[in-house]
């Protein structure tokens, strides 16, 4: 039986749609546990100054 | 093989269709016509998700009346969009501005800002770019200037769709990981270069409210705002000009495309050739080709203007096919 070409590229594609979106999640976790956050909060509370063009 | 004299008949008899198909809401069917009033607005439901976001994402609003920038706990949080966090209202952190900023300090692989963003790419894909994203919403509404619009050539439009896949691999990883200042520390040379947002959402309203910061502009500050005024005049006569050839977060956004969850389905049985789906598309998609294009940015005009209905979303959440 001819297997119809689907939008969603079948099961390998499904497959790589939760790999990536658990991978997200751990690197999330990561980052989190790493406390990255707080380099963006730094940075993103001050005017970034190369941001606006002063540089 | 496509019947041309269907595509016709379709087209005639679908024309009062078709050209309500402009007006018409996301849910389809036509607008009732309320009786006259003086204002006369409509918004598609895309245009006010657009406004929505652009409202949400920058809310702070005491910001533009203090000048100054928001400074809650939000900040350390990436929105999914091309913002600012210098823009007086920005209530989270840009995530482009945050890759620049932790690979400049030195995270080899920041999982945080890239966790964010993988996750933003899977689940939603670049319905971002086509929904969300306040500069788009400002491409947008600058193409609906009434002047002449021009299409660019294949020959130069394909190969100038990689330039933003540069900037992302160059200005946004490369170089602000490896190149440093004498502090050690690297510098987010998108943002300091290129990024129009940026200069309009914070250089611009910064430099009117405080006058010592007018006082530092320098050849910077007047190179980004010639950006600025070349991407706002392409807006005019091209669609999404930015979206297709500078957006370094299009670029890593378009990575997850082909298998994001939320998807665009294209049932070609019930497609009669009318073509009207390409010529609707803002990033010039061959939609009956590839409608999960890399450069799709989920609009849904494609689907808004189909006679036929071939054209939808997909949700891949729960589906098992």
């Amino acid at each position: 039986m001819k297997n119809k070409k689907r939008v969603d590229g079948g099961r390998l594609v499904r497959i790589a749609r939760f790999a990536v979106l658990f991978a997200a999640v751990i690197f999330l976790v990561t980052g989190i546990v790493r406390k990255e956050y707080l380099d963006v909060f730094q940075k993103a509370v001050k005017i970034c100054l190369e941001c606006i063009g002063i540089g | 093989m496509k019947d041309t004299a269907k595509a016709a008949e379709v087209g005639e008899t679908d024309k009062q269709k078709c050209g309500d198909n402009k007006r018409r809401k996301w849910g389809g069917g036509k607008e009732k016509k309320k009786p006259g009033s003086f204002f006369k607005i409509r918004l598609s439901f895309r245009r006010s998700i657009q406004l929505i976001s652009a409202a949400l994402f920058n809310g702070y609003v005491a910001g533009f009346a203090k000048g100054k920038i928001f400074t809650g706990g939000a900040k350390g949080f990436c929105v999914p969009v091309l913002n600012c966090y210098s823009c007086p209202g920005a209530l989270g952190a840009c995530p482009i501005g945050a890759l620049q900023t932790s690979l400049g300090r030195g995270h080899t692989i920041p999982f945080y800002v890239l966790g964010l963003m993988m996750l933003f790419g899977v689940v939603l894909g670049r319905v971002v770019c086509g929904l969300l994203c306040p500069f788009g919403l400002v491409q947008d509404l600058l193409h609906k200037i009434p002047l002449p619009k021009y299409k660019v050539p294949a020959k130069i439009d394909r190969p100038a769709r990689y330039i933003k896949y540069l900037i992302l691999i160059f200005m946004v990883i490369l170089l602000p990981a490896f190149l440093v200042d004498d502090t050690g520390v690297g510098l987010p040379f998108f943002c300091k270069y290129i990024c129009p947002a940026g200069t309009l959402e914070g250089g611009l309203f910064h430099m009117a409210a405080n006058a010592a910061l007018r006082g530092l502009a320098g050849i910077l500050f007047h190179f980004k705002l010639f950006v600025l005024v070349v991407i706002v005049l392409a807006s005019v006569v091209i669609p999404r000009p930015f979206c297709r050839y500078l957006c370094p977060l299009g670029a890593f956004y378009s990575l997850f495309q082909r298998f994001a969850f939320f998807t665009m389905d294209f049932e070609e049985k019930k497609c009669v050739g009318c073509k009207k789906c390409e010529r609707s598309c803002p990033m010039a998609v061959e939609v009956t080709k590839n409608i999960n294009s890399t450069e799709c940015i989920r609009c849904g005009k494609c689907r808004d203007v189909c006679p036929t209905g071939a054209i939808s979303y997909r949700n891949n959440f729960f589906r098992k096919k």
